[in-house]
């Protein structure tokens, strides 16, 4: 046994910063918290403003079919819901993911490992230059040009797999689809989840790479035995990312999709919305109480494209852990 | 380094009990098979290999007979890796790297052409530096990956899993966790392992870059003695830093330096005879540990 007394006294340990470290650190730390506080605000100030829709409507406000503000002296008459506009938004965002993940994956692949050198820098610059490019512009591009094409793919499409009920549309009117939104958004956020792919495939290990040539694998096979088990992880957390933007999507959307208040599950046909697009769309003309409504459904998308945004760069951190 | 023990290779190989009628089996070691020019075995005639405009290796000829342990041996930088991976067609890969010469296997130049090389790598296998099992397979998954890779079908797949790894050293101590991932392996245990994978193909020739460069001691010699073991059945090629161990495993010796210029070989010979009569002064230097 040691005495206490025994038991030398424990000297304190300063770390001392010199003074360049001190600002630096006091500059860093605040910007750091600023962006925190940005959050928190934008946070605090949906739920103040839409707190009184959440009061009146509860869990209703969230999976409601119906969006009728009523008399307009009288808010106990409003019936508001964003079920519809919210599955929209997931069905298309679905949609998007659907279409642009294989793609992004064999666009990175090419670029990182079959591309001549070239090409490749072409390439990457033109997808950045993609991700660059205003939504409006892709919404207008979509209304004009991808619209007709995408209305000639549905009338085959609804005839050879219209026993799929997703894929059935009674109604015959195709145009304006989920479909077309998805087939757009997919186009906005194949250069997030290509970028994401690229950088995750390119650094697979070279050296295990190497013993997949050395076993006689093709590339292919190294390819396919570890460049792409280990960007797994990396590429859900790309296509996250690209989730998150799909799903706070406004103007394409707005622009491709005709706001019908009906959940849709039919998405070759002319009826969706997602919530984004119903708030540009009612904003201008809104009520107080309506108002004070969108600001609420803000809230929830807000919350959602949050929630996808920390999934992803909780697996991104997770799988350079692994590395 | 220590004056390296200059005794006979059957001396050393007695410390790490290996079968002494393998040890001693000198009827296919002789000098005279590093000249033979046959249809046997690998051999390279005025090899070069250049990385863009660095040439890195310059006119080397060498002969590897049938079933016998040929260690490369030279200070870093000398190109030993270079040539190894010129063996079985690895240095392509390599962005820029350009290379001259002839590697015949069996007779038959291994760059030409009509040679396809995937088909080639099966036959030369390799084992690397770095242990680098596959990391989303399991031990026995690992074993038969250049099978799945080469679309290879097997209808006994435990039973080449058990015999690669018994003729890798590795068996009797992975044979109840086959299930577990090649990481948790310890490092000599990985590079059985990968040892074991590259004999799943069956290859004629094998070739090792510095494979105990990572490993403890123990592990060495583990891996040395699986060495010996295989050359009984297949030609290998082994690069190494490590002098005692060259004397070790090896029955022939090539020596390579660099000296400013292009490395090249300086003289290849019976190990036995680079270690205790070598013909350039440079070689007695090197092996005695008076520089690299």
């Amino acid at each position: 046994m040691i005495q206490d007394d025994l038991v030398p006294q424990h000297r304190k340990l300063v770390s001392s910063y010199t003074l360049v470290d001190r600002i630096f650190r006091r500059v860093i730390t605040t910007g750091g918290l600023f962006s925190l506080v940005i959050l928190g605000l934008i946070g605090a100030f949906l739920l103040y403003r839409g707190f009184e829709i959440f009061s009146d409507f509860g869990f209703s406000f969230i999976t409601g079919e119906v969006w009728n503000i009523g008399d307009p002296m009288d808010t106990s008459t409003a019936v508001l819901g964003i079920g519809a506009m919210l599955m929209g938004s997931v069905i298309t965002s679905v949609i998007a993911i659907v279409i642009a993940v294989p793609c992004a994956i064999a666009v990175a692949l090419f670029i990182e490992y079959y591309s001549p050198k070239r090409l490749r820098l072409i390439l990457t610059a033109v997808l950045d230059l993609v991700a660059a490019i205003p939504s409006v512009i892709f919404g207008i591009w979509g209304y004009a040009v991808l619209l007709p094409i995408i209305e000639d793919w549905s009338v085959p499409l609804e005839r050879w797999l219209d026993f799929i009920p997703i894929f059935s549309v009674p109604s015959g009117i195709f145009g304006r689809s989920p479909f077309l939104a998805g087939v757009l958004l997919a186009l906005m956020v194949i250069p997030i989840v290509t970028s994401v792919a690229r950088e995750v495939y390119s650094q697979a290990p070279r050296d295990l790479i190497d013993a997949s040539y050395a076993l006689g694998g093709t590339r292919w096979g190294a390819i396919r035995n570890v460049v792409i088990p280990f960007g797994r992880s990396g590429l859900v957390g790309g296509a996250m990312l690209g989730l998150g933007r799909a799903l706070g999507e406004t103007v394409a959307v707005y622009l491709t999709l005709n706001l019908v208040f009906d959940i849709n599950f039919r998405i070759l046909g002319s009826a969706g919305g997602n919530v984004a697009s119903l708030i540009a769309t009612k904003f201008g003309e809104a009520t107080e109480y309506e108002l004070k409504a969108l600001m609420a459904a803000g809230l929830v998308l807000f919350l959602v494209t949050l929630l996808v945004n920390f999934m992803a760069s909780f697996i991104v951190n997770r799988s350079r852990k692994i590395l | 380094m220590d004056t390296p023990n200059l005794e006979t290779k059957e001396v050393i190989n007695s410390n790490i009990q290996m079968e002494p009628t393998v040890m001693n089996d000198t009827t296919r070691r002789n000098a005279d098979n590093l000249e033979a020019k046959g249809e046997s075995g690998l051999e390279t005639r005025g090899v070069h290999a250049w990385f863009d405009k660095h040439h890195a290796l310059a006119d080397v000829s060498l002969h590897f007979p049938e079933n016998t342990v040929t260690g490369l041996i030279g200070p870093s930088g000398c190109g030993k890796s270079t040539f190894l991976r010129l063996l079985n067609r690895m240095h392509e890969f390599i962005p820029k790297a350009a290379m001259a010469g002839q590697v015949l296997f069996e007779g038959n130049d291994i760059y030409a052409d009509d040679v396809n090389a995937i088909d080639m790598r099966r036959r030369i296998g390799m084992v690397f530096q770095k242990p680098n099992p596959f990391p989303a397979m399991n031990i026995g998954e690992n074993v038969v990956a250049g099978l799945k890779l080469s679309k290879i079908k097997s209808d006994n797949k435990d039973e080449v899993i058990e015999d690669c790894l018994t003729r890798a050293g590795l068996w009797n101590e992975v044979k109840d966790r086959l299930k577990s991932p090649g990481g948790s392996l310890s490092g000599g245990q990985q590079q059985r392992l990968c040892i074991a994978r590259s004999l799943a193909l069956k290859p004629d020739v094998l070739l090792l870059d510095e494979p105990c460069s990572a490993l403890d001691p123990g592990s060495t010699l583990r891996v040395e003695e699986t060495i010996v073991q295989l050359s009984e059945s297949m030609t290998i090629v082994i690069v190494t830093h490590n002098m005692q161990q060259a004397a070790r495993v090896s029955d022939y010796c090539a020596f390579f330096l660099s000296d400013g210029g292009p490395g090249h070989l300086v003289e290849a010979d019976l190990t036995t005879s680079i270690f205790s009569n070598p013909k350039d002064t440079r070689t007695a230097d090197y092996v005695q540990g008076r520089f690299g």
